[in-house]
């Protein structure tokens, strides 16, 4: 398979984490469309470095690995404390800022 | 069509499949199932495209830290409203049409571009290359990388402290 078969299917998941970004009115549900996306970006990189022949892409990928996991366990508190605060899931419900 | 054909279609259907339905099932929780079985097929696609140290880090951090991550804020934003986290969904249509007319434009370029379709040759051992580059290369990034994780926690836990 080349290189283009690995950036297809990338594009295809992270695609679909779009989908899932835009329709779902969870909280929780926007933050696991986020997470299909920033690994479809994994999968590019790990491509890109491996066909390319160079180790930096999957050194950068460690590195988005692990600020993905930061990035969740940070998401999930702060959805944690809305719910705490606000009562609510619904992403349309929490307009505190709308004008 | 060889091995590596197989199990790279067999591993994007999964990865499509699981991904679908993280955004189209109703219940929450199966969709963290689904974005669990997602996770895996990401972790073995890094195995065919020989970085077995990233495949395990996958499983570990992502399969095993954020689905676990996600299932307690679940199980605790349920117990404090008091319902059954069913998800509902709204713009599909606008959803649908961005996501495919994105998803178009990026497999077009893609295939538009002559890319490689040999692998170029590496080293054996990917994982030891990749151990001595985060040591040796990439060593300032590597420690702000354990500052941000150190920050993120404290963050984390200031965030989940009990209410006084």
């Amino acid at each position: 398979m080349g290189l283009q078969a690995y950036l297809t299917l990338a594009a295809v998941v992270f695609c679909i984490g779009l989908f899932g970004v835009i329709t779902r009115r969870n909280t929780i549900g926007i933050l696991l469309g986020i997470e299909l996306m920033l690994n479809s970006v994994n999968i590019n990189l790990v491509a890109f470095s491996r066909f390319s022949g160079d180790v930096t892409g999957m050194i950068f990928t460690v590195f988005t690995i692990c600020i993905t996991v930061t990035e969740a366990a940070l998401g999930l508190a702060i959805v944690i404390l809305l719910f705490r605060i606000r009562r609510t899931v619904i992403a349309d419900h929490l307009d505190l800022l709308k004008g | 069509m060889n091995g590596e054909a197989l199990a790279f279609w067999a591993l994007a259907t999964v990865l499509v499949g699981s991904a679908l339905a993280v955004v189209l099932t109703k219940n929450l929780f199966h969709a963290v199932l689904w974005l669990a079985l997602g996770l895996t097929g990401t972790a073995g696609v890094f195995l065919l495209l020989d970085a077995e140290f990233l495949a395990a880090v996958q499983l570990l951090l992502y399969a095993g830290g954020i689905v676990t991550i996600v299932v307690f804020a679940i199980v605790v934003t349920e117990r404090l409203v008091g319902e059954r986290l069913s998800q509902t969904s709204r713009h599909l249509t606008a959803g649908a049409v961005v996501s495919i007319a994105l998803a178009w434009a990026l497999v077009s370029a893609v295939w538009q571009r002559p890319l490689a379709i040999v692998r170029a040759p590496m080293a054996e051992d990917l994982t030891q290359i990749i151990g001595d580059t985060v040591q040796t290369r990439f060593v300032l990034p590597f420690e702000l990388l354990a500052l941000l994780m150190l920050a993120g926690l404290m963050g984390a836990i200031y965030f989940a402290r009990p209410e006084d």
